[in-house]
């Protein structure tokens, strides 16, 4: 598990490498909660998670509540078919902004 | 009825719960006295990174404290995967968060013994389950899939309260987790006593059974333990949604299976059979003009039980599919969802139901609680068999099963815990699922006393009729078993329950095929048969012509016998009386005459049914002329005699266009949607009385027995007992074999009659609202078997 940094006009991106399952979501969880901006912007760059299981979902739906009670946006990019698919048909999918690519996910936050 | 799990809580308005997952302890933090059963990584499980790149050597990074705001280059660091020390750093404050005993590095206390089943609580989960008559009980812990179990705790001698066994682990993984019980006490059948601690038991309230992930997939028949309960997280976030709480007289019911609806190769959904593929196809279901669907069995089921395994060519058929064999009663279907292989069809389920309100469509619920997949003495063990058999059956003072329902076993569902479990049941579908109804399968059942004799007053009916919380669902009855009680019409009702009319559905096929002495009954049918529920109100009889149960509506005017030989019992299951007449060819034809009179016969039904008080029910594809090939119970095929062809869409849009058109007819005519029932008198001063029969000629209907005409009028005056305003509609069938001339009541000044529908015509309906103004305002003339549909309203 990997999550690295960066800021790219003025949006946070944090890339999270690896799967994320009952193990590991809470720890991306309480990194990428300590990465949100108050006020800011957020982009995970979800293009190495390979797997999401449960767990994983209702990390990303905690991180997006925390986002919230930041007041800031929050944004999806690279996730697989597969997870877009489960989160689809979970109705998980319904609160986050997504795109294909980071560039795409800045511009969607822009 | 589930517990709070802080950070487990989607709800951030609290800033205590945004506290999501206890920050890890520092390093300086006291680990807790015992030695830590480090969630047990289970060896086979991979807890390590996939090794995507070369791992630089990891070097232990202390937890970042809080920074204020991120860095702003490019911070790369590895986090670390430890073994997660229980950390109740957020609990602090109740001393009962902690364990009080020990059992093979597992932490324990007693537990909660309300509510049944298990819940996530705090660090841990607790465990309850009641036996009245078992000696022990053993918790048995599996991870996911393993074959053998990880851990079995005996519940302590102090861990009981009267028959409840409760008991708190602390530090499972609840995605990983398994489990189920093994139950000891006597093997003493003849006392009904069928205790055998060498099977694990499901939990009763299990409210997610794996081992049945992806439908159809082959099971390994070796598990020992082949249906698992698992935790859920019952944590969806609704939004604004609750049950739509539509007045039932405003219904038009769907009624589906989940996987029929679009597991066809036509269907063009991504995943076809499932719950999404459902919300894929909700528009059409919304522009058909249902407002409730009626999902058949969705309750975990084994659909390889009694299945045929072909020793030619290994092929597995004859599968249990329609679900009429309940597992657990607590979890829907893995295999109905597509993210049932990871776990997950709790939250698929829950999408579709919010989707279907948001589409103004209600979800009801076809449940099961008169038997269940565990069969007679020679069926299963596989849940309330092995943990308290004398409870949970009826059984006869032998102690053999009582066979009410046809299937083997009868739930002994008036006795008192029964009858709770039942509740909390359907309390738990409507609080957590928001579920707006339920259709109860051979409900007479559930009003036989332990004995089996019919009660007077049944407790369980009667509590499920006053419950607080099943308040403003709908209840419906099928209301008959397979052990002869036959209840519509009397079905003790409390005020609350709707029955499925099995009278109107016989009446209508009658009187469609042209039999004499059917004018009378349908004119109590039509009146939303206030014969069986004067007291009750129309809404009392859900009015259907089909049902899964029998042949589709338009098997029903193709075949005068069922042809059930795939079923492999000779042509010997399935009903006898299904008043059907094929229209002069037996099964699909060339011949143009008999297709196009088919086709008319299914849009008279459909028309007779639509105009009807009470509650119409439609069947999948009846609305496209959907066939099973004469076959009239369809019960275990999972194939194109049950899945429903898309491409009749197209083939048979006229008459799905003619559905559409009738049914928002209905949605528009609220004269056609009374709460009660019509009286046959004026007393709004229109000059009409509410409802008026008619025939060949106006105000005299022919009663007698060779008649195969009626015709009724509604007037718009009187539309839900004088409140609302609505025009005056008149319906008129012929049933005959020859054409006859209607003749038609005089309207009130300024009012003319229209055609909106006439299934005798070319064309056979109009969008409502463009009805054509008639010539002829005196004399209508019908052709043979045909059901037109006019409005009387101000000519434009």
């Amino acid at each position: 598990m990997e999550i690295s940094s960066s800021t790219v006009d003025g949006v946070v991106v944090a890339q999270i490498i690896g799967d994320i399952d009952g193990k590991t979501a809470p720890i991306v969880q309480q990194k990428v909660v300590s990465l949100i901006p108050d006020g800011g912007k957020i982009l995970l760059d979800m293009g190495q998670v390979e797997y999401m299981s449960s767990a994983g979902l209702r990390m990303l739906l905690l991180v997006y509540r925390q986002a919230q009670s930041k007041g800031s946006k929050i944004a999806l990019s690279g996730l697989s078919e597969d997870i877009a698919d489960t989160m689809s048909a979970t109705g998980f999918l319904d609160y986050f902004v997504t795109s294909t690519t980071v560039e795409e996910g800045l511009q969607a936050l822009a | 009825m589930s517990s709070e799990i802080p950070g487990l809580e989607p709800d951030a308005v609290n800033p205590a719960v945004t506290e999501a997952v206890p920050k890890k302890a520092s390093k300086g933090k006291k680990a807790a006295e015992t030695a830590p059963v480090a969630e047990a990584a289970p060896a086979k499980k991979k807890a390590a990174p996939r090794k995507k790149k070369v791992d630089a050597a990891p070097e232990p990074t202390p937890e970042p404290a809080q920074e204020a705001a991120p860095a702003a280059p490019a911070a790369r660091e590895r986090v670390q995967l430890e073994p997660a020390v229980p950390d109740y750093s957020n609990v602090d404050s109740r001393i009962d968060f902690y364990p009080t005993h020990e059992y093979l590095g597992y932490r324990i206390r007693a537990g909660k013994p309300l509510p049944f089943g298990a819940t996530l609580v705090p660090n841990g989960v607790n465990f309850s389950v009641y036996s009245a008559h078992a000696t022990a009980c053993t918790l048995v812990i599996f991870d996911k899939g393993d074959p053998t179990p990880k851990v079995e705790i005996p519940f302590p001698h102090e861990f009981k309260i009267g028959n409840v066994f409760s008991m708190l682990v602390f530090d499972l993984d609840p995605e990983t987790l398994e489990y189920g019980y093994r139950m000891d006490g006597p093997w003493d059948p003849a006392q009904g006593h069928r205790f055998d601690p060498s099977k694990i038991l499901c939990d009763p309230y299990a409210r997610v059974i794996s081992g049945r992930d992806v439908w159809g997939q082959k099971p390994d028949w070796d598990n020992i333990y082949p249906h698992r309960s698992r935790l859920s997280f019952d944590d969806f976030d609704w939004e604004d949604d609750k049950q739509l709480e539509t007045p039932s007289e405003d219904l038009i019911v769907y009624e589906m299976h989940v996987r029929g609806f679009t597991r066809h190769g036509s269907s063009g959904v991504k995943f076809p059979g499932t719950f999404v593929g459902i919300r894929e196809k909700l528009p059409y279901l919304k522009k058909l003009g249902v407002n409730a669907i009626e999902l058949m069995p969705i309750f975990e089921f084994d659909e390889f039980e009694h299945s045929h395994t072909d020793p030619e060519t290994g092929e597995i058929d004859h599968l249990n599919y329609w679900g009429y064999s309940t597992l657990g009663f607590f979890a829907p279907k893995a295999g109905y969802a597509a993210t049932g292989k990871r776990g997950m069809q709790v939250d698929e389920l829950k999408a579709l139901i919010k989707a279907c309100h948001k589409m103004g469509i209600e979800v009801i619920l076809d449940v099961v609680f008169n038997h269940t997949a565990e069969g007679n003495e020679q069926g299963p063990t596989l849940s309330l068999k092995g943990l308290d058999n004398q409870t949970y059956y009826m059984l006869t003072p032998e102690g053999y099963y009582f066979n009410f329902s046809g299937t083997g076993n009868t739930i002994n569902c008036n006795h008192p815990v029964v009858r709770n479990m039942v509740l909390d049941c359907l309390r738990y579908w409507v609080s957590e699922y928001h579920i707006d109804g339920f259709r109860f399968d051979l409900a007479a059942i559930l009003g036989r006393a332990q004995d089996g004799s019919p009660l007077a007053n049944p407790p369980l009916l009667e509590s499920l009729a006053h419950d607080p919380i099943l308040a403003r669902t709908k209840l419906i009855a099928e209301a008959w078993d397979a052990g002869g009680l036959y209840q519509v019409g009397s079905f003790p009702a409390y005020g609350r329950w709707g029955e499925w009319n099995g009278k109107f559905r016989d009446t209508i096929r009658k009187f469609l095929k042209g039999e004499a002495g059917e004018v009378g009954e349908m004119a109590m049918r039509i009146q939303g048969s206030p014969d069986l529920y004067s007291s009750r109100g129309p809404t009392a009889s859900i009015n259907f012509i089909t049902a899964h149960d029998g042949f589709t509506l338009y098997d029903s005017v193709s075949y005068n016998e069922k042809h059930n030989l795939a079923n492999g019992e000779n042509n010997n299951d399935g009903a006898n009386d299904n008043n059907s007449w094929n229209c002069g060819a037996e099964g699909e034809t060339d011949d143009p005459w008999i297709n196009a009179l088919r086709q008319r016969q299914v849009k008279n039904a459909l028309a007779m049914m639509l105009t009807s008080q009470g509650i119409p029910m439609i069947l999948m594809g009846d609305e496209i002329g959907r066939t099973q090939h004469g076959n009239n119970n369809t019960y275990c095929h999972d194939n194109d005699l049950n899945w429903m062809d898309w491409g009749l869409v197209e083939k048979n849009k006229d008459l799905l266009q003619f559905v559409q058109h009738v049914a928002a007819f209905r949605h528009r005519h609220p004269v056609l949607r009374n709460r009660w029932h019509l009286s046959g008198r004026d007393y709004v001063g229109s000059g009409y009385p509410d409802i008026s029969f008619h025939g060949e000629r106006a105000w005299s209907p022919d009663w007698s027995s060779e008649s195969r005409t009626l015709a009724f009028m509604l007037c718009g005056k009187h539309a839900r007992g004088g409140t609302v305003q609505d025009d005056y509609i008149y319906v008129a069938m012929n049933m005959h074999w020859e054409d006859h001339a209607f003749e038609l009541p005089y309207l009130a000044q300024g009012l003319q009659w229209h055609v909106f529908a006439n299934t005798g015509a070319e064309v056979t309906s109009v969008e409502p609202g463009d009805e054509i103004w008639l010539k002829d305002q005196r004399t209508f003339w019908m052709g043979s078997r045909s059901v037109a549909i006019l409005v009387g309203k101000a000519p434009r």
